[in-house]
């Protein structure tokens, strides 16, 4: 008992230090660095607490897709980052931010120390269903069954969040390749792993996709792993990104919304309500759906990662 | 059997973390970024392969298994080229400065 404790006390230690970390260096290079090693941190977190649909997750976006965002936003800042570290902000200012900053950890804390012994919790009910979605993973039942329309609109924002990063292209650009064109030896280290390892991550992401029905898993993290292999490969030159006035294109980007929508409509003549299953098919009808935003989740998170359109399609 | 199994894995698992802690100290103490490179990859590939070793008996079947051993060549195919990138960056900046 008292080395698990000791675990989870290094743990915890470990985190918080790493968050100080981030919030203290002051390079933002250093400081995304940090953060990816915060996220991975939380992973075992996650972990330790048996959520291992969380720690997938986390690990997938909060820290790899969300490090790679960063990165890209620290090579974009680096010509001003000079200027930004030398305008240091007030003493008030500082003040009132740490005040604040210490408001909201406390009212954090005093709500996590006044929580109902024992938790109010749905859990027993969630499990007693469970067999009418025809999933056995749990997560993927609420996220799919009980709580579908959340799932929905979540997408839908990381739709919108493309065409944000979208927006932000010049207009003569508008339609073309999204991001710099990257320079690779084309016989170099980089292109060698951006051709061996894509088959194999595609493979491991299908299946981590499809493997959430049953164990941790999902569209979200499978669907991150095959927009990771995209990345790489555009990285190294050995594919280019894809302008984005094609319509192909356009089409995979709503396919996982879509189909949604579709099965949700189609809901209410078959089970009576908006995003209500028929028993009988619900399993089949949720990878329906999962298929289609594996493929939106891998393409759009690959373009988010790839930024807004900077070259013309036009040569 | 399980006695001589359970010896096995806390060996393997034990030299594994024995490399995993040589290799931090060697990237805390070694001078520069290609000599850290190369206590890194012992940790990586020795370290991780031996935990991997000592997880195998304990894994529950011969899938889990392989999918152990399909993760530390993943990690050494990585590590191997992220290594070989970091090196190329290290040396490309010593040669500017």
């Amino acid at each position: 008992m008292s080395w698990t404790l000791a675990l989870e006390a290094g743990l915890a230690a470990l985190v918080l230090g790493v968050a100080v970390w981030t919030l203290s260096v002051r390079q933002t290079f250093a400081a995304v660095v940090a953060f990816v090693v915060y996220g991975l941190a939380l992973t075992l977190v996650w972990v330790r607490l048996s959520a291992l649909d969380v720690a997938l997750t986390e690990a997938a976006i909060g820290s790899g897709l969300t490090g790679v965002l960063l990165l890209g936003a620290a090579a974009r800042l680096r010509a001003t980052e000079a200027d930004a570290v030398a305008e240091r902000p007030g003493a008030g200012v500082r003040a009132a931010a740490a005040a604040l900053a210490a408001l909201v950890a406390l009212a954090l804390a005093a709500a996590l120390l006044y929580l109902p012994e024992p938790a109010h919790t749905l859990a027993p009910a969630a499990m007693a269903e469970l067999p009418a979605t025809g999933m056995r993973n749990a997560v993927t039942g609420v996220l799919m069954a009980y709580r579908a329309a959340d799932t929905l609109l979540e997408k839908v924002v990381v739709l919108i969040s493309l065409i944000g990063v979208w927006s932000l292209a010049q207009d003569k650009l508008w339609g073309g390749r999204p991001g710099l064109l990257h320079h690779a030896d084309p016989d170099g280290a980089l292109a060698f792993l951006a051709r061996r390892l894509p088959p194999v991550g595609i493979v491991a992401g299908i299946y981590i996709a499809w493997l959430g029905a049953d164990q941790p898993g999902g569209a979200f993290p499978g669907g991150t792993i095959i927009a990771a292999m995209w990345l790489l490969a555009m990285m190294a030159g050995v594919t280019d990104a894809p302008p984005i006035s094609r319509r192909w294109l356009r089409l995979v980007l709503v396919a996982g919304p879509a189909v949604f929508l579709a099965v949700g409509f189609s809901g209410f003549f078959t089970a009576g309500a908006f995003l209500a299953y028929p028993v009988a098919y619900a399993k089949a009808l949720i990878v329906v759906i999962e298929v289609g935003m594996v493929l939106t989740i891998a393409a759009t998170l690959g373009l988010l990662m790839a930024g807004p359109p900077e070259r013309s399609d036009k040569p | 059997m399980s006695l001589v199994l359970d010896v096995f894995s806390i060996a393997a698992i034990c030299a594994g973390a024995f490399f995993f802690l040589a290799g931090t100290a060697g990237l805390l103490r070694f001078p520069d970024a290609l000599t850290r490179l190369h206590a890194l990859t012992k940790a990586d590939n020795l370290g991780l392969g031996l935990v991997v070793l000592g997880l195998l008996p304990r894994a529950g079947g011969v899938l889990p298994a392989l999918k152990l051993i399909a993760i530390w060549l993943l990690v050494l195919l990585a590590s191997a080229i992220v290594s070989q990138l970091i090196g190329r960056a290290a040396r490309r900046e010593s040669r500017l400065q």
